[in-house]
């Protein structure tokens, strides 16, 4: 089943390759969207027939090279269900987003539908192998996603620069693995087998090592301060798609690996370095938050706040370590709230970066200072804006206030300052998103100089709003009525939380 | 479930209305009535019925709304407050909105859950929504920058004293209190009790617009007059003052919350009830007398007079939202809010100026109208809880309260002047029919909800009761100053710091704004300049680094091995020249060769 969500878009991406460049746009298009259809629906299956307190399930599991202990094991439970499902909803939002793409289409789609299997991979692997080639494969299609259709030149050093640097951390993520490969005895590289060993309880400076050389690979990949640099490029040249995609799935599959490889293997570190956890998130909750607030370029700042909204993430799966003075609700809120808010973090931003693409394509550029007052000429693409702008500074009622709430209720008391200062953070995102709605959407009206003829600037199409608004809405419904959601996650997180505490 | 439909009915049809557009314009007035009509009708059965539901929301932490008295006596006040507005702002050309009914509608429901709330997280939800409502409507002229500006302060100012309510709801579950339940709150263990209570207080401080955080109230009158009337009467800075009258067990056992809370109550009572009487712009004067008479509320928790607090509350959301909306009838009519210009507006319109002077005596104190009853309600429990010094202040700012109350009557009554009025927009000339019925309604409530505490029990029952010699002093009082205010009439002065609302505004803007925005500034340079540089110059070091590699060592290591295959081909050369293919030669060296090897046999043997 697992294996049949993972695999279709690949087949599908294959079959597509045989049909000849010259067939219409929407043939390509069209099978994109049928593919995330069908996944969906298959996802949802699964959602329905998972039963969250009883840990991995739909569990497939195949010797590969079994010299050196790597198999083919995939499973979900209620930290990856959530994710898969991001995954599947915003690939889907993507492809339907992607139907005025006119740019070489078919390698576009093809693209798409090899790293919507790769990111489905990685959330349903349970070998640390498979998890790195997922990891990496990740980056090669999204270096090829931002060079092919970002903007020009800049785009494809950006390009380079995204494919090197997060290159370098997987580097770092597969010396982590192969130390817990040398530790385990028999060795192995399955997670279930290493979680289960707790091969290096003892702590230690091994073990430290370990969890030094995973946690810089995935904090490249979240990416945290100070290793966030390769991000604000990579969003700004990459297109639409590509941003939404890189923001909503790829800087999960960091945080994802806090929560399914870091914590649960490496318990004793995790403890011993949680508090070093907990300073770089509440760092990075600020410092993105501050730079983003200097921005000018819109999605410049919307990249910024996810290093801010990341931070909240490691903040959470930080204090989750820290189990002197603190009750295991307290935990197990902190850790539930970092899984919402990886979830809830995918759907806003992914709006967010696709309403930018909105603009960029009606604009020609994301400079905020050429814009103002747009609301009275696309009152809709405003509202939608607005939307999102507040969805994504915390306001209750939608998703990212439930996850936001849950890190810092369960994070203050066992990191009781550095969470407080964290807490300011919303204001910082609340300033700077108004002022990014003050300098776009409000005031009097001014659309960019268009040389010759103007430029006819639209509302949002009919294709943008199929794509941008259900995502708004999925984040309102966690945001009211979170129980569908909270109901899978927090089995799974007091199993993590138990986990941790061992 | 009567409950749960109170909350749906506002929001969902706010919601609804808020996301329709344009196309719902022409229906949306009469809809929002219709609703805030059933929203009153609701709330007035649930505060007979007194339910409570709850629902899970979080791991241990329910959402959990009920209604009690002092709930009850919130929510029928904040439905009917909402209905007054929307039948007022039906009147208004500008205002027949889908997006502004469905913003009010979508705000008020924010306040019925935030009054009924029984959990932090419930509340904290609600209360930030209504954060977010008031930017909007604040802002609702969003082509005036100074408009779009004035939210911003707002929602930003409630916010940053939000952090205490997020503050406080993990330092409730750290004192152990895992459901967050309010009237749990309490019993949190101490250290965590202190912060849980200063979280509590300067959220509720901050909402309340009271010191030092008020001047986002003076910017909030860039917004319409009836958001305005709803913003100071029923909701919004109300919330503040509801929140703490209900977490009156949550002070007293600090120690030291009770007294703050107390005397920044009462100091704002006295100081921008003298804010008020400085101003010449009638919506300033009445905003600034928003944040004195809420100081009355927030002296009443201070000192632990619920019923008193809940008693001014309600009177002045009468009183307040009546004067509101006449100043918005004016302002619609001839397009100005300075009292100077609004000379005369009262005789050109008689039956505005008569409710707008009920609800001015009612804010003046004057018996036997309900402030005066509801303050000298609140004094009372200060007199015996909170000591002489803390009354005295008290009773000064109801007489500074007598006075612009009296100022502002004074000038609406003058005689027209001649030359025709400066104005800040096109005067309507008329009031539209459907203004007039909220301003008589609510002048009627402002004048009779003295008799509140004749009818109330329990909880709500006023205790200790004034006495009457403390009713006579105050009534004597207010009547004194409000008689020589009328008096000295327009000679009331104007002091600049007091016009400039203590410049507490430039003060946030100094103290927070600017630094804030230069250490973004800062740290974005250093982003770019110092830690997006350095992995570059990393990057750049390993091609340096390779080419040096390419020039110096390939050559050597190149070189090596290029001299092995040289030396490799010369010692070919060399095993070559045996190779003749002349038979003898190879004889010859088979002879010398077996020679050796005899030769090495019988050395090593």
């Amino acid at each position: 089943m697992l294996s049949l969500i993972v695999f279709l878009p690949a087949a599908v991406a294959g079959a597509l390759l045989l049909v000849p460049g010259r067939a219409s746009r929407t043939t390509f298009i069209g099978a994109w969207i049928a593919v995330s259809a069908a996944d969906l629906a298959l996802v949802v299956a699964v959602w329905l027939g998972l039963d969250p307190a009883a840990g991995i399930q739909f569990e497939e599991r195949t010797a590969w090279i079994p010299s050196a202990g790597i198999s083919y094991h995939v499973g979900v439970d209620g930290l990856s269900l959530p994710l898969v499902a991001l995954t599947v909803v915003l690939f889907g939002a993507c492809a339907l987003f992607a139907l005025r793409e006119t740019r070489r289409v078919k390698s576009y789609v093809t693209l798409f539908l090899g790293l919507q299997t790769v990111s489905l991979g990685l959330f349903v692997a349970l070998d640390l192998i498979l998890f790195f080639l997922f990891f990496d494969l990740s980056i090669v299609f999204m270096y090829f996603i931002i060079a092919g259709w970002g903007h020009g030149e800049r785009g494809r050093a950006a390009a380079l620069k995204f494919f090197l640097y997060t290159f370098l951390g997987s580097l770092a993520l597969l010396l982590g693995f192969i130390l817990l490969y040398l530790a385990a005895e028999p060795h192995t590289f399955d997670i279930v087998d290493l979680t289960a060993a707790n091969p290096l309880a003892g702590g230690g400076a091994y073990a430290g090592l370990a969890l030094l050389a995973i946690g810089i690979g995935l904090a490249v990949k979240t990416p945290t301060v100070p290793f966030h640099t390769w991000l604000p490029p990579a969003h700004t040249e990459a297109p639409a798609t590509g941003s939404a995609i890189l923001a909503g799935i790829l800087l999960k599959m960091g945080t994802y690996g806090f929560v399914r490889i870091a914590m649960p293997i490496l318990p004793g570190s995790w403890r011993q370095y949680a508090l070093v956890v907990v300073l770089v998130g509440v760092v990075s909750v600020l410092y993105g938050a501050l730079v983003a607030l200097a921005q000018t370029d819109l999605k410049r700042m919307i990249a910024y706040t996810s290093v801010n909204h990341m931070g909240y993430v490691i903040l959470g799966v930080g204090a989750a370590g820290i189990i002197a003075g603190t009750d295991e609700q307290a935990r197990r809120l902190a850790t539930t709230g970092a899984v919402t808010q990886m979830v809830a973090h995918g759907l806003i931003t992914g709006a967010l970066f696709l309403l930018a693409g909105v603009l960029y394509d009606r604009g020609r550029t994301y400079d905020m200072g050429a814009y103002s007052g747009l609301a009275a000429r696309t009152p809709l693409f405003a509202g939608v804006f607005a939307v999102a702008a507040f969805a994504s500074l915390g306001l209750p009622g939608f998703a990212g206030f439930i996850a936001e709430f849950q890190i810092f209720t369960g994070s203050l008391s066992s990191a009781p300052v550095p969470t407080a200062i964290a807490v300011t953070g919303i204001l910082v995102t609340a300033g700077l998103f108004l002022l990014a709605l003050q300098r776009v959407f409000l005031g009097p009206e001014r659309v960019p100089d268009a040389p010759g003829t103007p430029r006819p600037f639209s509302d949002l199409h009919a294709s943008e709003i199929a794509a941008i608004v259900p995502l708004l809405a999925l984040a309102t419904v966690i945001g009211v009525l979170p129980r569908f959601l909270l109901d899978v996650i927090e089995p799974a997180s007091r199993a993590l939380v138990e986990l941790v505490a061992r | 479930m009567l409950l749960w439909l109170l909350m749906a009915v506002p929001l969902l049809a706010g919601g609804l209305l808020a996301s329709a557009g344009r196309r719902a314009d022409r229906a949306a007035p009469v809809v929002a009535v219709l609703v805030a009509a059933a929203t009153l009708a609701l709330a007035i059965a649930t505060a007979v019925a007194r339910p409570a539901v709850d629902a899970p929301l979080l791991a241990g932490i329910r959402a959990g709304l009920a209604v009690d008295g002092l709930s009850a006596l919130m929510v029928v006040t904040v439905a009917g407050a909402t209905l007054a507005v929307l039948v007022f702002a039906a009147g208004e050309a500008e205002l027949r909105t889908a997006r502004f009914a469905g913003f009010i509608l979508l705000f008020a429901g924010a306040m019925l859950v935030t009054v009924t709330a029984t959990t932090l997280a419930v509340l904290l939800m609600a209360w930030e929504v209504m954060g977010a409502m008031s930017w909007a409507l604040i802002a609702y002229d969003w082509r005036d920058p100074g408009s779009v500006r004035a939210g911003h302060t707002a929602f930003l100012t409630t916010r940053l004293a939000d952090v205490g309510l997020y503050v406080a709801a993990g330092a409730a579950l750290a004192g152990g209190v895992g459901s967050l339940a309010l009237a749990e709150l309490p019993a949190a263990t101490v250290p965590w009790l202190h912060v849980v209570a200063a979280g509590v207080v300067l959220a509720a401080l901050g909402k309340s617009a009271q010191l030092p955080l008020s001047f986002w109230l003076s910017r909030a009158m860039r917004g319409p007059s009836p958001v305005s009337a709803l913003l100071h009467s029923a909701t919004m800075v109300a919330a503040g003052a509801y929140l703490l009258l209900r977490l009156v067990p949550l002070l007293e056992p600090t120690g030291w919350a009770g007294p703050l809370v107390a005397w920044v109550g009462a100091a704002t009572a006295l100081l921008l009830g003298l804010v008020a009487m400085a101003q010449s712009d009638l919506k300033q004067l009445l905003a600034a007398s928003t944040c004195a008479q809420i100081g009355f509320m927030v002296l009443a928790a201070g000192v632990g007079g619920v019923a008193g607090g809940a008693l001014q509350l309600v009177a002045h959301a009468a009183t307040k939202s009546l004067l509101f909306l006449a100043a918005g009838a004016w302002l619609v009519a001839l397009g100005t809010r300075q009292l100077g210009e609004l000379r005369g507006a009262a005789r050109r319109f008689p039956l505005v100026g008569v409710t707008f002077t009920v609800g001015a005596a009612s804010l003046a104190g004057l018996p036997p109208l309900s402030l005066w009853v509801a303050k000298d309600a609140v004094l009372a429990a200060t007199l015996e809880h909170g000591g002489v010094v803390l009354y005295a202040a008290g009773m000064a700012g109801a007489v500074v309260s007598a006075i612009y109350s009296a100022k502002a009557v004074w000038y609406v009554w003058q005689p027209a002047p001649a030359a025709a009025a400066a104005v800040e927009r096109e005067p309507a000339g008329r009031v539209h029919g459907a203004m007039l019925i909220p301003l008589v309604v609510l002048a009627a409530f402002a004048a009779a909800l003295g008799v509140l505490p004749l009818v109330t029990s329990g909880a709500l029952a006023v205790a200790p009761a004034p006495a009457p010699w403390e009713l006579l002093l105050s009534a004597v009082l207010a009547v004194v100053a409000a008689l020589v205010a009328w008096r000295i009439g327009a000679g009331i002065g104007e002091a600049a710091p007091l016009t400039g609302w203590l410049g507490l505004e430039r003060a946030a803007h100094v103290v927070l704004v600017r630094p804030t925005r230069a250490l973004a500034e800062a740290l974005a340079r250093f982003d770019d300049r110092v830690l997006d540089r350095s992995v570059e110059a990393v990057a750049r070091g390993v091609g340096a680094a390779a080419r040096a590699l390419d020039r110096r060592d390939e050559l050597s290591v190149d070189g090596a091995v290029r001299r092995l295959a040289a030396g490799a081909r010369a010692l070919g050369r060399l095993a070559r020249r045996p190779q003749t293919g002349q038979l003898h030669q190879y004889y010859a060296q088979a002879a010398v060769a077996f020679a050796v090897l005899a030769l090495l046999v019988i050395v090593v043997r």
